[in-house]
């Protein structure tokens, strides 16, 4: 393993493979915090950090799952510590930043259900990465996400005044406008690492 | 609460893609072919279905604080149980369905209905819900499959449907044609909302 691999693994997951654009992981947040910039950031970062501290604590109990011959349980355990980690950025976030834990509201204990942290844990185990690649995947992931959130959310903020069709209001041209940002992404498909 | 109106709520007024907005995710990322969206559509009214009877039976015993919790370790179980079973006997599915079936844990649908219908209503009438829902999904999903099949690689079911010179519009079977197919759905299901709203409302005016 080298440094370029960790590199590629990076800039897939942030702009190739984006979560949000490329794989169609985490979209119910994405939709549901993007109104405003300052919340869909938040969201990102807390979104960033429970992604790489699943994907190394996962990594671990999917080696302890394989030794032990309960491989198949993999979807249950994995769920039950992602719901774990949450509560305790729950409790973390109410504790010293709590400006950021009222204004994610509900959506926090939600990240639980955010799929592209379940789903970052269960490719790392598809994809075969090994520790530092599963850490990378996952916060690089994490990152992908912070970028497409915050993008949508400052072409969202614009929408407000747009004169659409009555039937597009609120989320249809949202997802108009993801989907164009999403072609914007294609563009990144042509990009190789070495 | 009826069969009959459940069955219109969770097909049209309450329908979980369209109205409520749940399961965004997988109904996005599998509808480009027919078959793929009939297994996801399949697999989640079966596991909806059973969570749903099992959380209604429990739903007095399981304390409130930890209920969330509870619902996922339900859920989870179940869609093991249907990950195994089409690892073994429907392969091809399983391959090219690929990480969304274990993700259906997070399908915010499940949770959604146990949380919001399941936990507070008897065992008959959360089995209907469930088996209604999951219907409603699996409609959403089959004619998003239908458009962007048909138009993006001109088949159906892997048959040819559109004649030789047709040069499908491969964009619809990329990631963008999931967000703008959706959204057009949506569109037109708040059009048609609305417009049966005003039906009614005029309806009443009349009868004043």
């Amino acid at each position: 393993m080298t440094i370029t691999s960790l590199l590629a693994i990076a800039l897939g997951a942030i702009l190739t493979n984006n979560f949000i654009f490329a794989q169609f992981l985490g979209i119910c947040p994405f939709l549901g915090v993007s109104k405003k910039i300052d919340t869909a950031v938040g969201m990102g970062a807390a979104v960033t950090f429970v992604m790489g501290l699943a994907s190394a604590v996962c990594f671990g109990i999917n080696r302890l799952l394989v030794a032990a011959g309960l491989g198949y349980m993999q979807t249950v355990a994995f769920i039950l510590v992602i719901a774990a980690l949450v509560q305790f950025v729950e409790m973390f976030l109410k504790k010293n930043v709590p400006t950021l834990y009222t204004a994610l509201g509900v959506y926090l204990p939600l990240i639980t259900t955010n799929c592209a942290v379940l789903g970052v844990a269960l490719l790392n185990v598809q994809n075969d990465y090994n520790f530092i690649q599963s850490v990378v995947y996952g916060i690089t992931g994490g990152l992908g996400f912070l970028l497409a959130i915050f993008l949508f959310a400052a072409v969202r903020e614009q929408l407000e005044f747009a004169d659409n069709p009555k039937c597009f209001d609120g989320f249809p041209i949202a997802l108009v406008t993801a989907g164009l940002i999403a072609l914007a992404f294609m563009g990144f498909s042509g990009l190789k690492v070495w | 609460m009826n069969a009959k109106k459940q069955l219109k709520e969770g097909l049209l007024t309450q329908n979980p893609v369209l109205v409520q907005l749940l399961g965004m995710c997988s109904t996005m990322a599998i509808t480009t072919s027919i078959m793929n969206g009939l297994g996801m559509g399949v697999s989640v009214i079966i596991i909806l279905t059973l969570s749903n009877i099992i959380i209604s039976l429990l739903r007095k015993i399981i304390p409130n604080e930890v209920r969330i919790a509870c619902f996922i370790v339900v859920i989870a179980g179940f869609v093991t149980c249907v990950q195994l079973l089409l690892k073994a006997f429907l392969p091809e599915i399983d391959k090219s369905l690929g990480v969304f079936i274990p993700l259906i844990v997070v399908n915010c649908i499940i949770l959604g209905r146990a949380e919001a219908f399941a936990s507070k209503n008897a065992v008959g009438a959360s089995t209907l819900d469930g088996i209604f829902q999951g219907l409603g999904y699996t409609v959403v999903l089959i004619i998003m499959c239908f458009f962007r099949e048909l138009f993006g690689a001109g088949k159906l079911l892997d048959i040819q449907i559109m004649p030789d010179g047709y040069t499908p519009i491969g964009i619809l079977t990329l990631p963008v044609g999931g967000f703008i197919c959706l959204g057009v759905l949506i569109a037109v299901m708040q059009w048609a909302l609305a417009k049966s709203a005003k039906k009614n409302e005029n309806k009443e005016k009349e009868a004043k």
